[in-house]
């Protein structure tokens, strides 16, 4: 479970986030909100790119704020970028390896996990096909592959879905959704892809200005006056 | 897209099993080294060897950059400082000790390794502009601290400088290597190992590490890759074989003076470095043929050398102009076009030239 208290962070004179309190507790779990909501800003203080001005993270029971950055990869937080961050120069192999090379899992698993973190984000390249080579849709599941190797304990799953045909939505979000098959870890979706948030997530919670206006089952936020008011509504009325 | 499905069928037989092709590049590399080792001193006159051994120290200073600038996207302006620092150290441990010249090299590499490792901790901070400009001062100041402690020439205490400019004796050499062919293939040896060391460092989990850094600090981090350690690992790694080469210099040139040493040589190693090609290891040895084997040719030929400054010059602007790879990826594929385009000039039937099209 992941315990978000009175977070808030400040740039200058912009609070991004504001007072933000809440939990993720199991499964995968949507972030919506409109753009500059502060949704982005709260994946990175997450992965520790943001240092918030007050606030508690408890994750799992351990303090998420007082580990470095590249520590709490290890640890099990991972994610993937609004601008996919595969790396080109390296192989599929090799991208998804990297993740498991700086995790706590023993070398002697990696090959086996590799192959199998790629199989399981329906990946038809050569592994040792270099990232640079393939299409917008390869690469993300590379991305998310990195994301899901080893045993994550927090995914965070930053607009995956952004500039994907739909069709190829589908097959991301049937990924999403097998995750929980792989283990226990939490998993946050960010994206603006309603019938895609709608059909991984079981619990949704909406930013609007750094505030958290609602949280609770999808469907029932998806409905809410004010989250219609302040995201979906206002998407449709412009 | 279509290289996709080339790479899918070309990869998987050879991804585990040893086979024909993949023993060819390893074999070509030793045909070519045992040309380069006993070819070349047989062929050529003492002038050339010298510049030979010029070329396999500089080889290694290239590689160093080329590890910086091409894996991991730092651009250093340090690294004729760090060579500087490496041929110091190594006449002063040469004069005071008479510890076999592998084991100055190991000695040196190391103190070389901690001096140019801190030249590199700006980078922790700093990238692209600021980092060269600050490498480029940092070299400036050991250039004058070198200039002023002078380099060793067979005197006593720390600096080892006698007071005079003749060397009493000059550096020694290591046994096996005394006369100028001796240690020019000496140098060649070692820095073959340089590439390989670097080539083992590269293709394996530093490697990996270099390439995300150099691609997205942020991707890199999310992956849970330390970037301050892998950063501080190519610093080192780089100073080390540039103290190695540093300490070679030393023993090929036999005599040390600051003067030979200027600042503004980083620049030119950059601007070579860059002309090589920066994403691939052979570019440094293009690098060193550039700025040590031109210079003897010109001179051979009674040109000034100074003249390079302006072809290296433009040089560089053609290479990020029009082939940012460098001259080791633009030079085979222009003579690739070149053969065909010869080719479809003599053969009536065009249509046919273009199967030899690679790609």
């Amino acid at each position: 479970m992941i315990d978000v208290a009175g977070l808030t962070v400040r740039f200058g004179g912009v609070t991004p986030i504001d007072e933000m309190s809440v939990k993720f507790e199991t499964g995968t779990c949507g972030l919506i909100g409109p753009n500059g909501a502060g949704k982005t800003t709260f994946f990175n203080v997450l992965s520790g790119f943001v240092k918030p001005a007050s606030g508690t993270i408890t994750a799992f029971g351990d303090d998420l704020l007082k580990m470095a950055h590249f520590r709490r990869a290890r640890w099990g937080v991972r994610r993937t970028f609004q601008t996919e961050q595969a790396i080109e120069e390296l192989s599929v192999y090799d991208n998804v390896a990297l993740a498991h090379e700086h995790s706590k899992e023993s070398a002697a698993s990696r090959r086996t996990d590799v192959l199998d973190a790629i199989e399981f984000v329906g990946l038809e390249a050569s592994p040792q096909a270099k990232v640079g080579t393939l299409g917008a849709r390869d690469r993300r599941l590379v991305e998310v592959a990195r994301a899901l190797i080893g045993r994550p304990r927090l995914v965070l799953l930053d607009e995956p879905a952004a500039g994907l045909p739909d069709k190829e939505t589908a097959h991301l979000g049937e990924v999403i959704r097998r995750i929980p098959e792989r283990g226990d870890a939490v998993v946050i979706l960010v994206d603006h892809d309603m019938s895609l948030v709608s059909s991984c997530c079981s619990v949704t919670s909406v930013l609007d200005f750094g505030k958290l206006i609602a949280s609770g089952q999808t469907a029932d936020v998806l409905r809410d006056e004010q989250v219609v008011r302040a995201y979906l509504g206002n998407a449709e009325g412009e | 897209m279509a290289d996709t499905t080339s790479a899918d069928t070309a990869a998987r037989p050879s991804a585990r099993s040893w086979d024909a092709r993949s023993l060819r590049r390893p074999a070509i590399i030793v045909v070519l080294l045992a040309l380069v080792l006993f070819a070349i001193p047989a062929l050529v006159s003492l002038y050339y060897v010298d510049a030979g051994t010029q070329v396999a120290v500089y080889a290694i200073v290239a590689l160093g950059l080329n590890l910086l600038v091409g894996r991991v996207g730092l651009v250093s302006l340090g690294q004729a400082a760090v060579l500087a620092m490496g041929a110091w150290v190594a006449a002063r441990l040469l004069f005071a000790t008479s510890l076999p010249f592998e084991v100055v090299l190991l000695i040196t590499g190391s103190i070389t390794m901690v001096l140019g490792t801190l030249v590199g901790l700006p980078a922790l901070r700093m990238s692209g502009l600021y980092l060269a400009l600050i490498t480029l001062m940092l070299a400036g100041a050991i250039t004058v601290v070198l200039a002023t402690i002078n380099f060793p020439n067979g005197g006593h205490g720390f600096s080892g400088y006698n007071g005079g400019l003749l060397h009493l004796p000059a550096i020694r050499r290591p046994g096996i290597a005394q006369t100028d062919i001796g240690f020019y293939r000496y140098s060649v040896i070692f820095a073959a190992i340089a590439f390989l060391v670097v080539l083992v460092h590269v293709r394996t989990r530093p490697g990996r590490a270099w390439a995300a850094i150099r691609q997205s600090e942020s991707a890199a981090l999310a992956a849970g890759i330390n970037v301050t350690l892998y950063k501080m690992w190519a610093f080192a790694l780089a100073s080390f074989i540039t103290g190695v080469a540093g300490a070679l210099l030393a023993g090929a040139d036999r005599f040390l003076y600051s003067i030979n040493f200027a600042t503004q040589d980083s620049i030119t190693i950059l601007a070579v470095v860059l002309m090589g090609g920066i994403f691939s290891l052979w570019g440094a040895i293009i690098a060193a043929l550039l700025m040590q084997l031109l210079p003897a040719l010109l001179n051979s030929w009674g040109v000034s050398p100074d003249w390079l400054i302006i072809l290296f010059g433009i040089g560089v602007l053609q290479v990020l102009t029009t082939a940012p790879a460098g001259l080791i990826d633009q030079v085979p594929r222009d003579l690739g076009r070149l053969g065909r385009l010869i080719g479809r000039a003599f053969s009536t039937t065009s249509s046919a030239s273009a199967a030899g099209d690679v790609e």
